[in-house]
């Protein structure tokens, strides 16, 4: 089924962002048990999956001209959102590349590539785009080669230099991002820019993520699930915005709670890239209303028992104290107790109410 | 190392560089591009002679850029395990072989301000694809092969097509001959060296540069990695009640799905920790990254994605 974007719907201000049914059943739920807890839950990126949002390279749905849109006014307001140091030009050409060609067999109703030698020719139709440029010659695109191809992509990405036995982040394009500055992170190493996160360093978590992907090996990329919860379908929660979204966790009370509070998921996954050595990290950003969640019974149940019984220091650095309570009151009448099965796949095509 | 895919290849030409010297140059079997590969990576091809298989790595010399085909060189070894000597004797235009996904452990440092490639004999044919991946990127470069007087007309002729970019230097007259610490000692800062041959090469660039105070970070050595398989071995599966054979160059957790019992897994890396089975009966050669050194000593875990027998057999809790 080809998929009908919405060009208009927005994600501040009126937020008239609205998901579709299949786009609701497509969503990667983050939580395959009822209870939560950091692990290296990392897998191959292989198409398929418990949900449509699996079946891509690079996944593409209702909503991505309208990102693409938002994308572009953030780096309006904000070009540093993009940056990528020099020393990671050869790994732009080669994410271009892997998206590009990603892409283009993925969604060829959307998306193609042809190449004469080393001219070649994109063309986006959802966004219009018809480019022929010289691959490896910078000045014959609009913007650089990861700048250029990534502000046609849903989600954030990095590129990971990797030096030393050590991954560090030098290059980014960064809009739709739960809460961490790329500004503030470029160059750190995987140690450093993981530092804040709570308890999954004591677990060794971190060390046994970064040496798998050390190990990372082109052509067989690995994915991860990792969740928050933001107020509104915002999908600029920057700190460099924090004034303009901070406040939007005052506003929810019980009668708006269903609405306002959405699960936000980042479908991670990750790319060895062959000239650089590099790895391209995307970090796809899914958002969904409790509202639109619990028409999953599955979801709904699992969602109230993971919430209910979420280790108070995860909750605090996802910034959920204010509101976690109003949200597990919510949910806990729609929680009918039946046990749930091992998995994240809503395990119905249809939705409830 | 998680699972790689399997590429099929035809053999679309094979030059005969020197007496003990081949370059195969393989095609897509079924149409199409290959991927991209990874600069100075190699690729697994799996050589079967009659009921014997066999699977050596070889450095692939094509640019990454290159496409339509991948090119390895072969040296004809008289101790060989048999496989080079196969591939030099056996292996026709026309073949189709098995080809693993290629794999890279050895890469250009994308900080370097210089590039030195050192190669040793047949060590050129991974600085090769360096040397066309530079050539790509304009990268600063020079080049120093090792050769005997024999061949050097050989690694000149392959080396021609970069002399435009690089400064290339061939050496015939026997490391004795070649003043490694000189050429060390005179690089400018922020220059990475690489290098690839035998043993005591790679180690004589090591040991000198570190002598000279180079940072072990800008100092690079060829591998194909660690072995990824090992002795073969039995798995008694108890709870399913299944013996499984697992091979030498099979990973227990595929020795057990592809006898039908799925096992619990998630990363197939040795990380995540989900496929940690309980060991009953037999000792373990630990490779993961996520049991501890004290459960690792206790021997009652295994993961199964990577790790294996150190013995004939292990009974399992599965």
């Amino acid at each position: 089924m080809t998929v009908q974007f919405k060009p208009t719907e927005t994600f501040r201000d009126t937020f008239t962002y609205k998901k579709s049914a299949e786009d609701i059943l497509r969503f990667p739920f983050p939580f395959p048990e009822d209870e939560y807890m950091y692990s290296v839950n990392i897998e191959p990126h292989v198409k398929g999956g418990p949900t449509a949002a699996f079946n891509a390279a690079f996944d593409i749905d209702e909503h991505y001209v309208a990102e693409c849109r938002e994308r572009e006014r953030v780096l309006k307001e904000d070009p540093k959102r993009c940056q990528v140091l020099p020393h990671m030009l050869t790994a732009e050409w080669d994410a271009l590349e892997l998206i590009m060609e990603s892409l283009a067999v993925d969604y060829p109703e959307h998306f193609s590539l042809s190449k004469a030698g080393d001219v070649w020719t994109w063309v986006n139709r959802p966004l219009g785009l018809h480019q022929t440029f010289t691959f490896g010659k910078v000045e014959t695109l609009p913007y650089g080669p990861f700048e250029y191809i990534t502000r046609q992509v849903q989600g954030d990405f990095t590129l990971q230099d990797q030096r030393e036995d050590m991954l560090y982040v030098d290059g980014g394009m960064v809009t739709t991002q739960a809460d961490w500055s790329f500004e503030f992170n470029i160059g750190m190493s995987f140690m450093e820019w993981h530092g804040p996160v709570p308890l999954a360093n004591e677990k060794g978590v971190f060390e046994r993520a970064l040496k798998y992907l050390l190990r990372l090996q082109c052509g067989q990329p690995v994915r991860r699930l990792n969740w928050t919860m933001t107020i509104n379908p915002r999908l600029d929660t920057s700190p460099e915005n924090y004034p303009v979204w901070g406040p939007d966790r005052t506003t929810v009370t019980p009668e708006n709670v269903g609405d306002k509070v959405h699960l936000r998921v980042e479908l991670q996954t990750l790319f060895r890239l062959p000239r650089s050595n590099a790895i391209l990290f995307g970090i796809r950003c899914y958002l969904t209303s409790v509202n639109d969640l619990v028409k999953v019974p599955k979801w709904r149940r699992r969602l109230h028992r993971v919430l209910r019984d979420l280790h108070p220091a995860l909750a605090e650095y996802k910034g959920m104290p204010r509101y976690r309570q109003m949200v597990v009151d919510y949910l806990a009448p729609m929680d009918d107790g039946v046990p749930t099965t091992k998995g994240i796949a809503p395990e119905t095509d249809r939705l409830d109410g | 190392m998680t699972a790689a895919g399997t590429l099929s290849v035809r053999v679309r030409e094979i030059t005969e560089l020197a007496p003990t010297l081949k370059r195969f140059s393989f095609e897509p079997a079924h149409g199409g591009e290959f991927p991209t590969a990874p600069a100075g990576g190699h690729v697994m091809l799996t050589l079967r002679d009659g009921g014997r298989v066999m699977k050596n790595a070889y450095s692939l010399v094509s640019a990454p850029a290159q496409r339509t085909r991948y090119e390895i060189i072969v040296r004809k070894v008289a101790q060989s395990r048999g496989g080079s000597a196969f591939l030099h004797a056996k292996v026709a235009t026309g073949d189709v072989l098995d080809m693993a996904m290629p794999s890279c452990l050895f890469s250009l440092a994308s900080t370097a301000k210089k590039h030195l490639l050192i190669g040793g004999g047949i060590g050129i044919t991974p600085m090769l694809s360096f040397l066309g991946e530079l050539k790509a990127r304009g990268g600063r470069c020079e080049m120093h092969q090792l050769s005997s007087v024999d061949e050097a007309p050989v690694f000149d002729r392959l080396l021609a097509p970069f002399g435009d970019d690089a400064e290339i230097h061939i050496h015939t007259g026997g490391r004795a001959a070649f003043d490694l610490a000189g050429l060390l000692a005179r690089q400018p800062l922020g220059t990475h060296v690489y290098v690839c041959g035998p043993h005591a090469l790679m180690d004589a660039v090591t040991s000198t540069a570190l002598a000279l105070g180079w940072p072990a970070g800008k100092v690079h050595k060829e591998s194909f990695g660690g072995a990824t398989g090992g002795l073969p071995f039995k798995a008694v599966l108890k709870r399913s009640g299944l013996e499984v054979e697992v091979k030498e160059n099979e990973t227990l957790l595929d020795a057990i799905e592809a006898a039908g019992v799925a096992a619990s897994c998630l990363c197939r890396g040795g990380a995540c920790g989900q496929c940690a089975t309980a060991v009953e009966e037999g000792e373990v050669d630990h490779r993961d990254d996520f049991l501890s050194a004290e459960e690792k000593a206790a021997g009652k875990l295994i993961m199964l994605c990577v790790s294996r027998a150190r013995g004939p057999r292990l009974v399992l809790d599965l």
